[in-house]
C-alpha cells in the first residue's frame, strides 16, 4: 500500500488533471472525461483518490478502465461510501497512466483485465475514503473547539454530536486541506460493514446520461489541434513483411498527405504488444485515408506462416490433445484406476480460434511531436501503453503520458498496445498529433486471437457409477508465444484458467496434461480466457458420465465437486499454482462454493421438473476470476433445428460485493458473450490469412438470438469473504450449460463449437 | 455542393459526394455522438435519422442526403430527454455505451412508426444493432417503457 497524502491543490493540478484540459480542441471538446473536474478547482485534496471543492463537489478518481463493466461507478463508491459522500454530489474524473499514484494495491499498475478492479481494489478504496473522511472530521473538531471523537461525518456534512450543528464538506474543503494524515501504520478507522450506504446497494451508471445523449468520449473522439488520421495496411499474414509499395494512386486521393511505412518488427524481437510494421496512409479525415488505404499496392513477403491454415492444424490440436504429455497434475494413479474400471467414458472436444470484436475497434491518438509524448487512448493498460510506445520511440517512459478514454468493449484486446505503438511512430514520423483508426476488418484479421484449443478426457466409473478417474489433455496455441514464438507448451496462468484446477475434488484419480502445439498467430487474451474451453469440457464430460452411469447431472456433478472448504492443488503435484495472481491463503479454492452455486441455481431454475418434448435445461458451474458461478439455460429446439433460449438462470457467489446492478449486468452480458462463443461465429485461416473480416462472416449474437430473460442470483453465503471477480466469470458456464441443455432436449452432443447449424443435421 | 439541415442547422458540403454521412458527422462537423463499428451496415453503431428514417451512417453518401434533415443522437432531443432516452437511463440499458447512440436512434425511429410494437416486432425492428455487452434483455425492456410515452 502506498503512502497516502494530503496533497495541495497545486500538486493535484500539477499531477493530474491540468493536461489533460489543455488540448481537447475547443469545437469537439467531449464532455465529462478529462481535465475538467479538478480543473474547477479542488481545495483539499486528501489523496490521489478525493479532491473536494470549495462548493462542495467531490471529485472522486478511476483509476480503472471503463469498457462496461462499471468500474467508473462501482470503485468511486467505495470511497464515496467510507467519506460519507452524496452520491449526487460526487464527480468522476479518470486517471492518467501513473502506478505510482494511481495503483495504491500495488499489483497490477491500472492494468484492467483479470476481473480484479475490485478485488484487488476494495481495501484500498476504503482507505482512500476513510482518510477523506478523518482530515473532513478533524477539520470540524478543530474549528468548534471540540475534540475529533465528539464529531461524525455524515451525508456530506461533519456534525457535532451533543450540540448537533453541522457543516458541510465544502466549508470544511479548506481547513481539511491543512489536516495531516497520521503517519506510518496508523489508518484512520473505516466503517463497519452495517454503516454502509452504498456498498452492496444498486446504482446506475455514472456515465448514462452522457452515453444517451452522445457526449461520452471514446478513443476516436479525442481530437486536438494538427491532427491527423491514419489508416494502416497491415501484412495479411502474421508478421509478414513489405517488399515493396507503391503509393501513386492512393495519394491522388483528396485529403491523402503522406503515405509512410511502418518498419517490420526485427525479427529477433516477440511480437509482444509491439505494432508489427505496414503501410500507413495519412491525411485530414478517415474516409479519404481508407479510400487511399484501398489503392495501395503493396508486395507481400508472407513469411513462414503462411503454412497455417486452420483445418489441417485444428486436426494437429486434436492429435496433440489425444497424445497428452506435459504431466500439470497427477493425484493417484490414473491408468492403473481405468484399468480397474466398470466403464470407460472418452470424448474429445474442440473450440476454434475467436476474436473479441468490441463494438469499437482499436483506436488511438498520439502526439510525438515534442516532449513528454501523449497518447490519448482506448486502452485497459496505460501504463504498458508507455512502456511500449517509449520503446518504439526510443525514449523513456518517464517521458510518456498516457490518458484513458472510455472505451467501447476491450474483453482483452484493448490491453495490448500494438494499436497505440503504430499512432506514436507514425506521429513521430509525419511531425503532428496522429489518429490511428482501425476498421472492423483490421480488428477481425489483424488481432490477438483467443487461443484454439483441443482436449482428449477419459474416465472410469465403478458399478456403482461412481467416477474413479479422470484423464483430460488439452492443446492450444499458447500466448506465451507472443513473447517466445518457438513455445510449444503453454505456462501456469494458461493452466490455471480452470484447467489445472478442475474442481472435482472428489475424484480420486485425476490426471491432467498439456500437450505441444505451434504457434502461428497472435494469440491473446478473450474474455475469461482459457477458461471458456475448460469450462465447456469438463462440465459437458461430467454431463456426459452422468448419462453413461445412468444418473442425474445434478447429483453427479454435486459428487464429483464435493463440499471441502478447500482444495489443495499442491498435494496434487500441482507445482505454482497461479491462483489468478492472489495468494492462496486469501483466496482459496472453495469446493463447498461451488456446490452451493450450484444448487442455488438449480432450485432458482426450477431443475428437475417435467419439460415438454424438444425443451432441455442444462447446467454448468465453474470457478474462475475467484468467483463462483453456475448457470441453468432452458433451450428449446425446434424441429427445423432453430434453438431458442427462453430463460437463464445464473447464480454467482463473487464473495463481498459492491454493486448487485452492476453484477446483474455484467452477468446478463456475459452470458450474451457466451451465446455468440457457443453459437456464432469462428475464425478460420487460409494460407496463414484470416478468412472473416466483418460481421457477415463473423456473426456475433444479435437481439433475436440472445436471451431475454436472464435471472442473475446473488449468492449472499459467502459475503463475509473478501470480493471476487465479476467481469468475467459467467462467460465460462454459459456454453456447457447450453450444450448440456440442448442435450436434455434432443440427444445430441455437440462436442465442438460453434454449435453453428449442426442442430440442422439431427 | 450539397447541402442539408443537422440538427436544425443548415450545413453546405463541397467534399467528395460519395463520403458517407457518418464520417462528415465526425470528422468534418464534430458529431461524435455517432460512431463507426463496421463501415458495412451492418451493426447498426452509426445510426441516424435522414428525413425521419434510421439509416446507416456508414454506408449513406452525402449526395444522398442532399437536401435532408438529419437528425443525430445530439440532436434528437435538446435536453437528452426523448422518451427512449430517458428508458435507457431507467432500464440502466449501457455498459460500454459504445453502441447505444445507435441502439437510441434505431429505438425512435421505430417507436415513431410503431407507437406499439409487440415484443417480436421489438426484436425485429433492433435486430441490425449489435451490442456485444449483451445489453439486449435490457434494450428490450427499454424499448417497452418508451413505448408508453411516446
Amino acid at each position: 500500500m502506498a503512502q497516502i497524502l494530503n496533497l495541495s491543490r497545486r500538486d493535484m493540478l500539477k499531477t493530474a488533471g491540468a493536461s489533460g484540459a489543455l488540448v481537447l480542441g475547443a469545437h469537439l471538446a467531449p464532455r465529462g472525461l478529462f481535465g475538467e473536474a479538478q480543473a474547477a478547482g479542488a481545495a483539499a485534496a486528501p489523496n490521489f483518490f478525493v479532491s473536494i471543492d470549495a462548493g462542495g463537489t467531490v471529485t472522486l478518481t478511476c483509476s480503472r478502465s471503463e469498457m462496461g463493466q462499471g468500474v467508473r461507478t462501482g470503485m468511486p463508491m467505495i470511497i464515496a461510501d467510507e467519506m460519507e459522500a452524496d452520491w449526487n454530489r460526487v464527480k468522476i474524473w479518470q486517471a492518467p497512466g501513473d502506478p505510482a499514484k494511481y495503483d495504491p494495491p500495488g499489483k497490477d499498475a491500472q492494468n484492467t483485465d483479470g476481473s480484479r478492479s475490485t478485488r484487488h481494489g476494495f481495501e484500498a478504496m476504503r482507505e482512500m475514503g476513510a482518510s477523506a473522511r478523518y482530515v473532513l472530521e478533524q477539520a470540524a473538531a478543530r474549528a468548534w473547539g471540540v475534540q475529533p471523537q465528539e464529531v461524525y461525518a455524515k451525508d456530506h456534512r461533519v456534525y457535532h454530536t451533543a450540540s448537533g450543528k453541522s457543516l458541510g464538506f465544502g466549508d470544511l474543503a479548506g481547513a481539511a486541506a491543512k489536516i495531516k494524515l497520521p503517519e506510518g501504520d496508523a489508518k484512520p478507522k473505516m466503517k463497519h460493514p452495517s454503516e454502509w450506504k452504498y456498498i452492496g446497494k444498486d446504482m446506475p451508471a455514472v456515465d448514462n446520461y452522457d452515453i444517451t445523449t452522445g457526449g461520452a468520449s471514446y478513443g476516436a473522439d479525442v481530437s486536438i489541434p494538427g491532427m491527423k488520421i491514419a489508416v494502416v495496411a497491415r501484412s495479411p499474414v502474421y508478421r509478414g513483411k513489405v517488399k515493396s509499395f507503391d503509393a501513386t494512386e492512393a495519394l491522388k486521393v483528396q485529403g491523402v498527405e503522406q503515405v509512410v511505412e511502418i518498419p517490420p518488427l526485427a525479427d529477433d524481437k516477440g511480437a509482444e504488444f509491439r505494432a508489427l510494421g505496414g503501410v500507413a496512409v495519412i491525411g485530414t479525415n478517415t474516409w479519404s485515408v481508407m479510400q487511399g488505404r484501398d489503392k495501395l499496392k503493396i508486395d507481400w513477403d508472407l513469411g513462414p506462416h503462411v503454412a497455417h491454415d486452420s483445418r489441417t492444424y485444428d486436426d494437429k490440436l486434436r492429435a496433440s490433445a489425444r497424445k497428452g504429455g506435459m504431466k500439470i497434475r497427477d493425484r493417484g494413479d490414473v491408468d492403473a484406476a481405468l484399468k480397474a474400471a466398470d466403464k470407460v467414458v472418452e470424448a474429445e472436444y474442440f473450440v476454434p480460434y475467436f476474436i473479441h470484436t468490441p463494438m469499437e475497434p482499436p483506436v488511438s491518438v498520439v502526439d510525438a511531436t515534442s516532449m513528454p509524448v501523449k497518447i490519448w487512448a482506448a486502452t485497459q493498460s496505460p501504463n504498458q501503453a508507455r512502456q511500449y510506445v517509449a520503446e518504439a520511440l526510443g525514449i523513456d517512459k518517464k517521458d510518456v503520458t498516457c490518458e484513458v478514454t472510455l472505451l467501447g468493449g476491450g474483453f482483452g484486446r484493448k490491453s495490448k498496445a500494438d494499436f497505440i505503438c503504430e499512432a506514436a511512430i507514425l506521429s513521430k514520423k509525419a511531425g503532428a498529433p496522429v489518429r490511428v483508426q482501425w476498421t472492423r476488418e483490421d480488428e477481425i484479421r489483424n488481432g490477438f486471437y483467443h487461443a484454439a484449443c483441443a482436449q482428449s478426457l477419459s474416465a472410469g466409473l465403478d458399478k456403482a457409477g461412481k467416477v474413479t478417474s479422470w484423464k483430460h489433455a488439452g492443446a492450444w496455441p499458447s500466448i506465451v508465444g507472443l513473447w517466445n514464438p518457438v513455445a510449444k507448451n503453454g505456462f501456469g496462468i494458461e493452466f490455471g484458467l480452470g484447467l489445472v484446477d478442475l474442481p472435482y475434488n472428489n475424484v480420486p484419480n485425476i490426471r491432467i496434461e498439456n500437450g505441444e502445439a505451434d504457434i502461428m498467430i497472435r494469440v491473446g487474451w478473450y474474455r475469461s480466457v482459457n477458461n471458456i474451453q475448460h469450462a465447456y469440457a469438463m462440465n459437458c464430460f461430467a454431463n456426459e458420465l452422468a448419462v453413461a452411469a445412468g444418473r442425474d447431472p445434478l447429483e453427479m456433478l454435486l459428487e464429483l465437486i464435493g463440499d471441502a472448504d478447500n482444495m489443495d492443488l499442491a498435494k496434487d503435484g500441482v507445482e505454482k499454482y497461479w491462483n489468478y495472481g492472489d495468494s492462496i491463503e486469501d483466496w482459496p479454492i472453495m469446493p463447498n462454493r461451488l456446490s452451493n452455486a450450484l444448487r442455488t441455481v438449480a432450485v432458482r431454475s426450477g431443475y428437475g421438473k417435467t419439460m415438454p418434448t424438444g425443451h432441455g435445461l442444462g447446467l454448468a458451474c465453474h470457478r474462475s476470476f475467484q468467483s463462483y458461478v453456475a448457470t441453468a439455460v432452458h433451450a428449446v429446439v425446434r424441429d427445423d433445428g432453430s434453438l431458442h433460449i427462453p430463460r437463464v438462470d445464473v447464480a454467482i457467489d463473487c464473495g463481498r460485493y459492491v454493486n448487485p446492478e452492476g453484477i446483474r449486468k455484467q452477468v446478463e452480458g456475459a452470458v450474451v458473450y457466451g451465446n455468440s462463443i457457443a453459437r456464432e461465429g469462428k475464425i478460420t485461416t487460409t494460407k496463414g490469412a484470416v478468412d472473416q473480416g466483418n460481421f457477415d462472416d463473423y456473426p456475433v449474437t444479435r437481439i433475436s438470438g440472445a436471451p431475454l430473460d436472464v435471472q442473475v442470483h446473488i449468492i449472499e453465503d459467502f459475503t463475509h469473504l473478501r470480493p471476487c471477480g465479476v467481469g468475467e466469470p459467467a462467460v465460462p458456464p454459459y456454453t456447457p450449460a447450453l450444450v448440456n441443455a440442448i442435450f436434455d432436449a434432443t440427444g445430441k452432443r455437440i462436442r465442438q463449437l460453434p454449435i453453428g447449424d449442426q442442430l440442422k443435421k439431427i | 455542393m450539397i447541402a442539408l439541415k443537422v440538427n436544425g442547422i443548415s450545413r453546405q458540403f463541397n467534399g467528395d459526394p460519395n463520403m458517407p454521412l457518418l464520417w462528415y458527422l465526425r470528422d468534418e462537423i464534430g458529431l461524435t455522438g455517432s460512431k463507426f463499428g463496421c463501415g458495412a451496415a451492418l451493426c447498426g453503431t452509426c445510426t441516424v435519422h435522414v428525413g425521419g428514417e434510421a439509416v446507416r451512417g456508414c454506408v449513406t453518401a452525402m449526395s444522398d442526403a442532399d437536401g435532408k434533415e438529419v437528425t443525430t443522437i445530439e440532436g434528437l432531443d435538446p435536453d437528452g430527454n426523448h422518451p427512449v432516452q430517458r428508458a435507457w437511463r431507467a432500464e440502466n440499458v449501457p455498459q460500454c455505451g459504445y453502441c447505444q447512440a445507435g441502439q437510441i436512434m434505431q429505438a425512435a425511429a421505430l417507436l415513431s412508426q410503431n407507437p406499439d410494437p409487440s415484443d417480436q416486432e421489438i426484436i425485429d425492428g433492433m435486430d441490425g444493432n449489435i451490442c456485444r455487452c449483451g445489453t439486449y434483455q435490457r434494450i428490450h425492456a427499454a424499448v417497452r417503457t418508451a413505448a408508453k410515452e411516446v
